[in-house]
């Protein structure tokens, strides 16, 4: 008798087992208000705020950046994605030699946003943004200069 | 026995010579361009319907509502590198898709597409469906074995087993449609659902007819449940693992293609074929185009079936799969065509619209 019980219990949950899917075939096919993928370039896409997009470094309104140029950042980089080219500023009150960033290059291609250059910073310098769109036709083009030109560090970091 | 009027006949009746194999050449064109065109829409429903099921929306990119969307695949594919194993038999490596080819185009040729829309009507042409389907697992065999590698020969014998033992009950499940009709012709079949579609005049041994042959018809096409010849996670494809570019392309076509043939023969054994239901349209003009109308729209439906058991149902494993052939399908397949022959000898159909006097 098992063995038609058995026939009986297989057709019963084949139908069940369609009846889920259905309820999710029909719903999503007739009205489209189901889909859970988001559709990219017509629909914002969510990203959260700790998303690692890029390294920046943040610039407030007067152009002026955190960077010391202490090169921790560049000393933390387990793959050399960043180098710092430094040069000496001189004071033009005191006449003393300080060390300044000329260029803060970030080799974006080689990135593997490990976080560690950003840990690494003592003067909160350099942050993630969350863009993500870096596709490009050139390769040159994801060797970034991280500080604008004619940027300058912002008073009282170093103190 | 009468042959009704159909394609082959309609054009070569005043022809001789080099015309008539002008035509022969024609016909034959005709039905490879549709096995293509068929070929690539279905591959486009399948990812349309996946993407519904799944809770997405599918390709959605290439021409309006991604209806380019097979194309661009195809195009990537004759574009692509046709490579072979260095060690591969060369001749059974090509031969392959051949096989597999001309396996679903002779199942198709005499498919009843509408009245007179058919290119051979043999008067044994359900058992000639039948006895070709069998012919595309020997391409799968020989482009298996001719691959030289495992992982597709233990796919390919997977195949054959399949097809060994779902062959036998999907010939049960026809061997009763066709004491219900009193023939194989396919036309005929047809005609005789006229008044009552075989699955409803039936009753209960058509429907249970009806299963069965869903069942061996997805198992067949080596579809989802059933598709342990191809098993992504156990075989890498199975038996194309082996091919790229149009050898992978035929392949997969050829799949589809059987899918379409298992449709439109469940289409043509239990709903009517290309009959309109209760005969809305017999009145109309154009009656070949309502029979072609009637007869995809019926044949998309099946097709959708099967598509819903495929995002459905987990893949058997290859015991479980003999166990429900072996100990279920053909005893049962047995049982119901007895119980078929006892309905048919003894007139117990069940045609309500006779009973009505309509």
């Amino acid at each position: 008798m098992s063995y038609f019980k058995k026939i009986f219990k297989a057709i019963h949950t084949l139908f069940q087992g369609m009846s889920v899917t259905g309820n999710y075939f029909f719903p999503n096919a007739l009205t489209r208000k189901h889909v859970i993928t988001c559709q990219y370039p017509e629909e914002p896409p969510v990203i959260f705020e700790r998303f690692k997009g890029e390294v920046v470094m943040w610039h407030n309104e007067n152009n002026e950046h955190r960077c010391t140029g202490c090169q921790a950042c560049e000393i933390a980089c387990p793959n050399g994605s960043i180098e710092i080219i430094w040069k000496w500023e001189i004071n033009p009150e005191t006449g003393r030699k300080k060390k300044a960033i000329d260029q803060h290059i970030y080799h974006l291609s080689m990135c593997t946003m490990c976080s560690l250059c950003i840990q690494a910073c003592p003067t909160n310098a350099i942050m993630w943004s969350t863009n993500f769109h870096h596709a490009t036709y050139d390769r040159g083009l994801l060797t970034k200069v991280l500080n604008k030109p004619g940027s300058k560090l912002m008073e009282g970091v170093e103190e | 026995m009468i042959l009704t009027q159909n394609i082959f006949e309609y054009w070569t009746q005043n022809t001789e010579g080099w015309l008539y194999v002008l035509v022969l050449a024609l016909i034959a064109a005709l039905y490879l361009t549709f096995f293509a065109v068929a070929g690539l829409l279905l591959v486009l429903m399948e990812r349309r319907v996946a993407g519904f099921f799944q809770l997405r929306l599918g390709p959605n990119r290439v021409g309006p509502g991604g209806s380019l969307q097979t194309i661009a695949d195809a195009l990537k594919l004759v574009s692509k590198e046709i490579f072979m194993p260095k060690f591969a038999d060369k001749l059974l490596y090509k031969a392959g898709y051949y096989f597999v080819i001309i396996a679903s185009l002779l199942g198709l040729s005499v498919i009843p597409f509408s009245a007179h829309f058919q290119a051979f009507d043999i008067n044994v042409g359900i058992f000639f469906i039948t006895a070709v389907s069998s012919v595309g697992v020997l391409g799968i065999l020989i482009g298996a074995w001719g691959s030289r590698n495992k992982y597709s020969l233990i796919g390919a014998m997977r195949s054959g087993l399949q097809m060994i033992s779902y062959e036998l009950s999907a010939g049960f499940a026809v061997i009763t449609i066709v004491l219900l009709a009193g023939t194989l012709q396919m036309s005929e079949i047809v005609e005789a659902q006229r008044d009552t579609w075989f699955i409803i005049k039936g009753h209960i041994p058509a429907l249970i007819a009806f299963m069965i042959f869903m069942i061996s018809g997805t198992a067949e096409s080596n579809r989802v449940p059933f598709d342990l010849v191809e098993a992504e996670a156990e075989l890498g494809a199975g038996f194309h693992t082996e091919y790229s570019g149009m050898g992978f392309a035929y392949f997969f076509l050829a799949e589809f293609e059987n899918m379409f043939i298992i449709a439109a023969l469940a289409v043509t054994l239990f709903f009517g074929g290309w009959l309109a239901p209760f005969g809305i349209t017999d009145a109309l003009p154009g009656q070949v185009f309502w029979g072609l109308f009637w007869f995809f729209l019926k044949v998309l439906i099946v097709i959708f079936v099967f598509m819903w058991f495929r995002w459905t149902f987990p893949r058997l494993r290859i015991d479980q799969l003999l166990v429900l052939e072996w100990k279920y399908l053909l005893p049962i397949g047995l049982v119901n065509i007895v119980l078929a022959a006892l309905i048919v000898w003894q007139g117990w159909l069940f045609e309500p619209l006779k009973w009505l006097g309509l």
